[in-house]
């Protein structure tokens, strides 16, 4: 399932500042429940690796080596050892876990680009790691994490019927 | 039969232990398992866990270390072999004849299994080997028929375990040098068959081109489904044709002839995948565990779903059910 155009349109008009800054969270907090993440990522943990969803107007960079992430709006091309193009919802299965990588790019769901070995191991890497973004994120929720968690696992649920997806 | 499943990490091994298998085979982080991809496999911590958790539900685990010792390096593959039986493995999966040598000797009570790489295909050779060794297990090649696995079985003198779904090798497995030819790394000496490190994809205009080393081994049309870029499964011209040389991009599915495989013999089912995800592993165990336990008519609905996990996202007999010459 794509991210809603709707809702991917206005992103264009938001400072990307802002969306930097909600990622960066994001990411730390994630790194702060599984900070063994990046361990079996060995020599490639140096690596660079941009994310472009393909329904969304944006691209994020991960450095592992650094705990860094950062935003930038399409169509910057950024410097980067790999690249990995998927619809959104896809790419976040990919980092729980619950999509089969080789599956969605058998589809042709999932294009990657660069160094193959250093994806394959950030690949092999979140799948031991048992992340789970609705109870991993959260933390950001304060009172309203419950619901936001509860809300968050539904979405989940309806983007991924249909994808070969396991619920474990 | 026995459901023996793939695990290339700790979670994926929990995945297929809660899916249904009645042993899970994996192997360390480095040259010693045919499943050397960065970031895989196995700590030693890792694996002794592991082992324990399966323990606790009543299932076994094999160890694989079913590559080839290069000479003056023996020692890795020596204390892997003491450290899977330190750690309490069920059985080691072995391919070098010093290292089944080596196993035999030091650890007369450890079982050993004949691993598919060691290319023991007929009664003399497996006989061999269970004399040899004393293995209790040879893991067949994807290069038999049904007949040929009946035949074999009636004279050799140990259980017969055969792969039944997931990547299709078409090779005589543990003696293929197309991988080494193209980047110097094999599965066999490696670890690693088409190694990412020299795999590369582009696009071209809408094409997907997949090349490995200095060779191009695919080019895919938009909508036409992907495979990995081996040299057995790339697809070149010859003379004016351009095709398949070897085999499509396609993975193996023999789960409609469980019957037949009982009957010919065979102890054990094996699912190939240790390089691939916890969410494949889970959806291919729990399917296949439903489809032992189903009765026939009803396997192929079971089973119709698992095509689009697949290499090529289609699936073949291969030569189980070999009907050319």
């Amino acid at each position: 399932m794509e991210f809603p155009r709707p809702l991917a349109a206005p992103l264009a008009a938001v400072p990307i500042p802002l969306i930097d800054r909600a990622v960066k969270l994001m990411f730390k907090s994630l790194l702060r429940r599984h900070p063994g993440l990046f361990e079996r990522l060995g020599e490639h943990k140096s690596k660079r690796y941009a994310f472009r969803p393909t329904d969304l107007p944006l691209v994020f960079v991960v450095e592992p080596a650094r705990a860094a992430v950062s935003v930038m709006r399409k169509p910057a091309d950024p410097a980067a050892d790999a690249v990995v193009e998927s619809p959104l919802f896809l790419l976040l299965a990919l980092l729980e876990g619950r999509c089969d990588a080789d599956a969605l790019f058998f589809s042709r769901s999932l294009a990657v680009i660069g160094d193959m070995e250093a994806v394959l191991s950030l690949r092999n890497a979140l799948d031991g790691c048992e992340i789970d973004l609705p109870r991993d994120l959260c933390a950001f929720a304060g009172p309203l994490a419950p619901l936001v968690s509860r809300t968050a696992d539904a979405l989940r649920r309806r983007v991924l019927a249909g994808e070969h997806a396991a619920w474990n | 039969m026995e459901l023996i499943c793939p695990a290339g990490t700790p979670a994926a091994f929990r995945e297929a232990v809660e899916a249904g298998a009645d042993a899970v085979y994996c192997g360390f982080r480095d040259e010693t398992n045919a499943r050397n991809f960065p970031g895989l496999n196995f700590s030693r911590e890792e694996l002794g866990e592991a082992i324990a958790y399966a323990r606790r539900k009543g299932i076994k685990t094999f160890v694989a270390l079913n590559t080839f010792m290069r000479a003056g390096h023996e020692d890795l593959w020596y204390q892997a072999a003491a450290d899977a039986v330190h750690l309490g493995a069920d059985a080691l999966i072995l391919a070098d004849f010093g290292l089944m040598a080596h196993v035999a000797e030091t650890y007369p009570e450890q079982r050993l299994h004949v691993s598919v790489q060691a290319s023991a295909s007929n009664p003399d050779a497996v006989n061999f080997l269970v004399e040899a060794f004393g293995a209790k297990r040879v893991v067949l090649p994807r290069t038999l028929t049904i007949s040929d696995i009946a035949r074999l079985a009636r004279q050799i003198r140990c259980e017969i375990e055969v792969f039944v779904f997931g990547g299709l090798c078409v090779m005589a497995e543990g003696r293929c040098s197309l991988s080494s030819y193209a980047t110097g790394k094999s599965p066999n000496m490696n670890g690693v068959c088409s190694p990412a490190s020299h795999v590369r994809y582009r696009q071209d205009g809408s094409d997907l081109v997949s090349e490995l080393g200095a060779y191009t081994i695919n080019r895919f049309p938009r909508g036409e489904a992907a495979g990995y870029p081996t040299l057995c499964k790339g697809r070149f011209d010859i003379a004016d044709a351009s095709g398949y040389a070897f085999e499509d991009p396609v993975s193996l599915d023999v789960m409609d002839q469980i019957d037949a495989l009982r009957e010919a013999g065979v102890s054990a089912l094996k699912i190939e995948g240790r390089q691939r995800g916890k969410a494949y592993v889970a959806e291919v165990v729990s399917a296949l565990r439903k489809a032992l336990d189903a009765r026939p008519e009803e396997r192929r609905a079971l089973l119709a779903r698992l095509r689009l996990l697949s290499e090529g996202q289609r699936t073949t007999s291969g030569a189980y059910e070999k009907r050319w010459r």
